[in-house]
């Protein structure tokens, strides 16, 4: 609380836009950043085939890309321009059943070159002007590591849970287990740690995230069909990889934590 | 921020504050707007007037505008957003979320993409004078 409140109260001025924030995400059930230590293994292909499996589950969804200087979620769902509305705040647009909102509809495909400071403020901008409405889940796609969105939407998002998002992989492990020891240390939920692109002889995941304390909740193979399927959702539900993040939707439904 | 979403969380803090500090009701709010989210500032008064209740009620409401700077983090070279002409999908893109300013130009001296918002970016509110 007295970090959130020298956030807000910096040379006596207060930022308006952080009290806001748990009023507009008042109305949704669960808000669950998909995150890994490292970049590379899948988030934002988890995070949008995890959004898109809700949607067909009945849910209602919305999609968050917060990785403000590379987003490709857009590239996934196959969106090639993001128009949103206002109507006392920015509406999310809707794509493929899901509300969606990506830095994108403010930057098209321009790069956009941010630092720390500025990607917080990208963040509170968003997390204060955009009105979700009513949802099951906000699903939001992380950028890599422990950095800036990573602490600043644990301190400003006080119902959120994450799902870590590891590779078989020694070095990848390595980054995913700092990550976990500091949501551990914050008291921050995690839901459980999904394995992407296992291969057949593979770094142990399953026996490290367990040991290390948290539920392993299930194995994606890797999947070369999935490359061609970008941009398409309907081939991209006929992959062997979404089929298979599909038995895991349930283990995370029902991790209500 | 839109300017009825940006009033909302005006509103939202000018309570929590008023609250915090004992007013029974709040006479005074100053806030500052920064140049670059270009908030119409006629929508803000109104919203501000129709959202404003409790101990807010009669409070007004005195609204500054801030010119936005830019610095260039590579040269050091100070200029003013207002000389940057930018069309008005830009501009839209900047009301919205103004770091995009980013994606839309550079240094006008060295021509350096790294640079930073000064000041003037978006709203403040600077203070509040009430009666306990």
């Amino acid at each position: 609380m007295c970090c959130l409140k020298a956030l807000r109260e910096s040379n006596n001025s207060v930022d308006p836009r952080i009290g806001i924030i748990d009023k507009r995400l008042e109305n949704v059930k669960r808000v669950i950043a998909i995150s890994s230590g490292k970049g590379g293994v899948g988030k934002s292909l988890i995070a949008t085939s995890l959004a898109l499996s809700l949607v067909k589950k009945g849910f209602d969804v919305g999609l968050f890309d917060a990785d403000f200087t590379s987003p490709s979620t857009h590239r996934i769902l196959g969106v090639k321009k993001l128009e949103v509305e206002e109507d006392r705040g920015i509406l999310p647009m809707q794509v493929h059943g899901l509300k969606y909102m990506s830095i994108i509809a403010f930057t098209g495909e321009k790069a956009l070159p941010l630092r720390g400071a500025e990607v917080s403020n990208v963040l509170i901008e968003l997390f204060s002007g955009v009105l979700w409405g009513k949802l099951d889940y906000l699903i939001i796609d992380m950028p890599p590591g422990i950095g800036d969105v990573t602490l600043d939407v644990v301190k400003l998002v006080k119902k959120i849970e994450f799902l870590v998002v590891c590779t078989p992989s020694v070095l990848a492990f390595e980054t995913v287990e700092k990550l976990l020891t500091l949501l551990k240390e914050l008291n921050v939920p995690v839901i459980g740690v999904i394995e992407n692109m296992k291969m057949k002889r593979d770094f142990p995941i399953q026996e490290q995230v367990v040991k290390a304390g948290f539920s392993f909740l299930g194995a994606v193979p890797f999947d070369s069909e999935v490359e061609n399927a970008l941009g398409n959702v309907d081939m991209l539900f006929k992959t062997v990889f979404a089929q298979k993040l599909a038995e895991i939707v349930p283990r995370i439904i029902s991790q209500d934590v | 921020m839109h300017e009825w979403a940006l009033a909302e969380a005006i509103i939202s803090s000018a309570i929590e504050i008023a609250e915090r500090k004992g007013f029974t009701e709040v006479k005074e709010v100053r806030i500052k707007v920064g140049e670059l989210q270009q908030v119409e500032t006629s929508i803000l008064e109104f919203a501000l007037s129709e959202l404003k209740a409790g101990k807010l009620k009669n409070a007004k409401f005195v609204i500054e505008t801030v010119k936005a700077k830019l610095r260039c983090r590579v040269c050091n070279h100070l200029w003013d957003f207002s000389q940057e002409r930018l069309n008005n999908e830009s501009k839209e893109a900047i009301h919205f979320v103004p770091e995009a300013i980013h994606a839309y130009i550079k240094c006008p001296k060295c021509g350096s993409l790294d640079f930073e918002i000064f000041e003037g970016r978006g709203v403040l509110l600077e203070s509040i004078k009430g009666v306990k």
